[in-house]
């Protein structure tokens, strides 16, 4: 989230699209009601399903799955158009006026630089024009035919209320309603939120649908202010702290990245990481990535990291390509693994298509499991009849599980998706010989590198070298962690020279040996360790500040800034600067975050810009710090894998042709999306799956764990799906009746609930029927068993994220 | 007077003291009626953070015993945090259901290995499976790990064994976990952010 739950309060129009609120967060959801309650906010909820989210709103439209970058780019039309823009903010604090350089072209559903055989674009033809002294070039008029409010007006311009509403299936009248009530909010004093969750990361362009909403948000003005802002609600409970941690294939902690094995060295690393400013005086943050970088490679390896050997750089692995969880299945699948180790995690239920993620596990030599609980993946091997049918005695890995400590019996912090750092403490012991995930890997690692020591190997120097400072080696405490990833000083901390007295003696920031305060402290030199930049500030030399417990909220507009610690800085509010006008008065009186004060930036958070950057210089910082251009991206002329705009194109199962590229078969689906040889031959027809199909949650159960719970598994006992009355009639199913769900990868068997909640949609002059799947069951557990939704799924992500189509597919529906 | 029910029998039970109050006028009456003790009264109470959504509502746990030595702690009752500015002090019905969480039937309690083609678990203790499965791990590093490229570029990366870690286990969990498996080389490495 830019902002955080209790902020939900402060908006006055929240929009829910790709996000179940009321039935996934329930109690975040409250802060909706609380700002309908309090602060005569409108809901407006656009889902394929009436959700208990939408049963709450004041205006829902129904959409067809998988089509929400139609109608948000229909939004965008209507805005330009409608003359609906916050257009101060949008021509200082957006790209809106930067020039987009000649060589960038669209046509046909493709953007210059595809290269249809790797699938992949090419995207040196979407910068900017620069000048001489490499800055890029602006039009404050707007008027340029290349600036990128031009170019995204012509872009948009092509989805008209009429095509918007044929491609998704929201009646053009709906359409426009909620076209009218999110252009409300362009007024400097109305702020929309928008409440997203899987129901936008879950698609093959799941990524872009994000972007296109940013784009909205961005247009009306709403990032950086309270109620405002893109808020991804996320899924598990600390899903933002391992995203966070980096414990990504290509990722390292902080947002930083491994190497590609073509950057061989420091420089060529840091080249396309520590950006150097678009514009004049911008901040450009990420100018610091080696500061944050080297500081984590003291963490990591202490002593044996120095400048002469590059800081350990080649102790880090380079990669070839991403090895997400898509990646590894496949490489499983073709025999080219061994070894697979799932803490906590239970892919045979949730990862897409059943059979070859069981087929993969089956090829391991060995398999381990570290869980409080059983689950499907620690028994793929064995026979559940028709839930799981194999033959354990063809199946030839060795599976070790081991039990590990629920979150009861533990110490340590879970990072919300306000990005709040919340610290909890140990009830009690773990049953039996249950053990604490640290002191799980601690023993693993301990023996690995003893063995190493002994034996020698396989470049033993990162494993035996790793820093492993811990008092008791085999259980390192959740406190020791803290301490070390928010960082401490190795040296003396100096400040640089003051300018205006630059004989005086530095200042001395922090001790060597102190915990440092925040990420301002680290030094490219060695002198600090840091194993997270943007947690430092979580266990300062004040203690551990994620354990604050004061709720109190002076401002009384939910700013609770001594309750826990965010990141980053317990900054609550991200691009909070931008709720000031470009003068640093607030754009609503109302509605103050941070504001200039003739002499430095203050408020009710904390800052997010440098706090004496004076608004009233020329080429005055602004307050996107983590941009080169120091301003919002509308355009986008790196970072996404399919194009510096969003554009729609049809999951990759659809019963539809792409209507706004009815021609090009290219352009389909997302043209840079990746698919397995194999994958593409396991997706079906319209021909012979003809319904919609989406997987989702409920209030009642959390993914294949709760199943294992017997308050959840008595609340929600038995599976269903969920049809609408058309097409249960269509197909002569009763409410109550076994069916059979089916899609080119498999069938599941269930209960189908017919209900109005799933309209049938009008799409092209079709109608179309949607089959909804809630998750929750499977062959282990407290409750029924039942079959694993994504035996149905297919095996297919995002071009950027390859977050797996879980939202968006085909099947059929027939009586069981 | 203060006194439940239990103590009254045990006072009635010495007869000629129980009469003795009643002679002085404390009636039975009202302790007969006096409900017993809040049971969570006597329990010790610890601060957590609920594990399922990424909202992060605020939980108190409910534990039997002092935390004394020679006492092991029980939680018999988990419900929300009324300071939490999030949630208020509610839960959702997971939320609500997390003691059952706590001590499902389902917990996992020792080391098992399922041996190749076997339709069964077998118990082992610690030791014996962390020493096999390492010498697995470094057998499998020691045979695959890629110092070079076929470019010749150093790359030192290990891909044919991978890990899926928790997304809602503790930072500290993540943190240890990313730095002690990223120093073998390992690649092949996510958690449910990617799903």
């Amino acid at each position: 989230m830019t902002n955080h739950w209790v902020d939900i309060k402060n908006a006055d129009l929240v929009l829910i699209m790709g996000g179940n609120a009321a039935e996934a967060h329930p109690c975040g959801f409250k802060w909706v009601i609380e700002a309908k309650h309090h602060n005569k906010a409108k809901l407006v909820v656009v889902d394929p399903r009436f959700t208990r989210s939408a049963a709450m709103a004041d205006y829902y439209a129904p959409i067809r799955a998988g089509s929400d970058i139609a109608f948000l780019a229909g939004v965008i039309n209507y805005l330009i158009g409608n003359n609906k823009l916050q257009m101060e903010y949008v021509k200082n604090y957006t790209n809106a006026p930067f020039i987009v350089g000649e060589a960038y072209g669209f046509q046909d559903g493709l953007f210059t630089g595809y290269d249809e055989a790797k699938r992949s674009y090419n995207n040196a033809s979407w910068g900017y024009e620069l000048d001489e002294k490499g800055f890029a070039k602006v039009d404050p008029t707007l008027e340029h035919p290349r600036c990128v409010l031009q170019v995204m007006k012509r872009h948009y311009a092509r989805y008209t209320p009429e095509l918007v509403s044929r491609i998704t299936g929201t009646p053009k009248d709906k359409f426009l309603k909620v076209c009218e009530m999110i252009a409300t909010t362009s007024a400097s004093n109305k702020a929309m939120t928008i409440l997203y969750a899987l129901g936008w990361t879950q698609h093959s362009q799941g990524s872009q649908m994000i972007r296109t909403a940013a784009i909205v948000q961005l247009l009306l003005g709403n990032i950086g202010i309270a109620g405002g802002g893109m808020n991804a609600l996320r899924g598990h409970s600390n899903i933002q702290g391992l995203t966070d941690l980096g414990l990504l294939s290509n990722s390292l902690p902080g947002y930083l990245s491994l190497a590609r094995e073509s950057e061989q060295d420091l420089d060529t690393y840091y080249k396309t990481r520590a950006l150097k400013p678009l514009r004049p005086n911008q901040m450009s943050y990420w100018q610091n990535y080696p500061k944050f970088f080297v500081s984590l490679q003291k963490a990591w390896w202490g002593a044996a990291a120095t400048a002469e050997n590059s800081w350990a750089f080649h102790y880090l692995p380079k990669i070839d390509k991403i090895y997400d969880v898509l990646q590894a299945f496949e490489l499983m699948s073709q025999g080219k693994m061994n070894g697979y180790i799932c803490q906590g995690f239970n892919p045979v239920g949730s990862f897409p298509n059943k059979k070859k993620i069981v087929d993969g596990l089956s090829k391991l030599k060995f398999l381990v499991i570290i869980d409080p609980l059983n689950t499907e993946t620690a028994e793929f091997w064995k026979n559940y009849g028709e839930y799981n049918d194999v033959k354990s005695e063809d199946i030839q890995t060795t599976v070790f599980r081991f039990p590990s400590t629920c979150f009861a019996e533990e110490d340590g912090s879970l990072t919300n998706s306000g990005r709040w750092l919340q610290w909890h403490w140990k009830g009690a012991p773990p049953p039996g010989e249950a053990r604490g995930d640290p002191e799980i890997i601690a023993d693993i690692f301990n023996r690995i590198k003893t063995a190493y020591v002994k034996d020698g190997g396989a470049f033993p120097d990162p494993i035996v070298k790793l820093t492993w400072p811990y008092k008791i080696p085999h259980s390192p405490s959740a406190e020791e962690l803290a301490m070390e990833y928010n960082g401490k000083a190795l040296a003396d901390v100096l400040a640089p020279p003051d300018p205006k007295d630059p004989k005086a003696p530095p200042k001395v920031l922090a001790k060597a040996g102190e915990q440092v305060s925040g990420f301002g402290l680290l030094r490219d030199d060695g002198s600090t360790a840091c194993g997270c930049w943007i947690y430092a500030g979580a266990w300062t030399q004040a203690g551990n500040q994620m354990a604050r417990r004061d709720n109190s909220d002076p401002w009384g507009i939910g700013q609770t800034l001594n309750w826990a610690w965010a990141w980053p800085a317990n900054r609550r509010i991200l691009y909070n600067a931008a709720s000031s006008a470009p003068d640093g008065k607030p754009w609503d009186a109302k509605r103050k975050i941070v504001q200039w004060n003739g002499t430095a930036w203050g408020g009710a958070d904390v800052p997010d810009i440098r706090p004496d950057a004076n608004p009233g210089d020329a080429d005055r910082v602004q307050p996107f710090i983590m941009t080169s251009e120091g301003v919002a991206r509308l355009f986008a002329p790196t970072g996404m894998a399919e194009g510096p705009l969003p554009e729609h194109y049809e999951p990759f199962e659809s019963p539809l042709a792409n209507l706004m590229h009815p021609n090009n078969p290219k352009a389909r689906a997302n043209p840079a999306a990746r698919v397995f040889k194999g994958d593409l031959e396991s997706m079906g027809s319209a021909k012979d799956f003809p319904y919609v199909a989406t997987s989702y949650r409920l209030t009642e159960h959390f993914h294949y764990w709760t199943k294992n719970v017997k308050t959840s598994a008595v609340l929600q006992p038995q599976q269903f799906v969920e049809i609408g009355e058309e097409l249960a009639k269509a197909k002569g199913i009763a409410n109550g009746e076994m069916v059979k769900v089916s899609s080119k990868r498999g069938f599941i068997k269930c209960v189908a609930l017919v209900t109005k909640r799933i309209p049938q949609l009008d799409c092209d002059g079709r109608k179309i029927d949607t089959v909804g799947l809630p998750n929750h069951w499977g062959f282990v557990g407290v409750a029924k068993q039942g079959y694993l939704v994504n035996t149905l799924t297919p095996f297919v992500g995002d071009a950027n994220t390859q977050t797996p189509e879980y939202k968006s597919f085909i099947v059929n529906i027939e009586k069981a | 007077m203060d006194m439940n029910r239990r103590q009254f029998f045990r006072v009635s039970g010495a007869g000629l003291a129980a009469s003795t109050l009643v002679a002085l006028g404390f009636s039975p009456t009202s302790a007969l009626a006096e409900t017993r003790h809040f049971k969570l009264a006597r329990t010790t109470e610890t601060r957590n953070t609920c594990p399922y959504c990424s909202v992060g509502c605020g939980i108190i746990m409910y534990s039997l015993g002092d935390r004394a030595k020679n006492v092991t702690a029980d939680i018999i009752h988990i419900e929300g945090d009324p300071d939490h500015p999030v949630n208020r002090g509610t839960l959702c019905p997971k939320g609500a259901g997390l003691l059952d969480f706590v001590h499902s039937e389902n917990r996992l309690k020792y080391p098992e290995i399922r041996e190749p083609g076997s339709k069964e678990w077998k118990r082992v203790s610690w030791d014996d499976a962390m020493t096999r499965l390492t010498k697995l791990m470094k057998a499998d590093r020691d045979a695959n790990f890629v110092a070079n490229n076929a470019a010749g570029q150093m790359v030192n990366r290990w891909t044919t064994t991978g890990m899926l870690c928790a997304s809602a286990s503790s930072n500290e969990s993540g943190y240890i976990t990313h730095k002690a498996m990223r120093s073998m080389g390992m690649l092949v490495f996510d958690n449910q952010a990617r799903v």
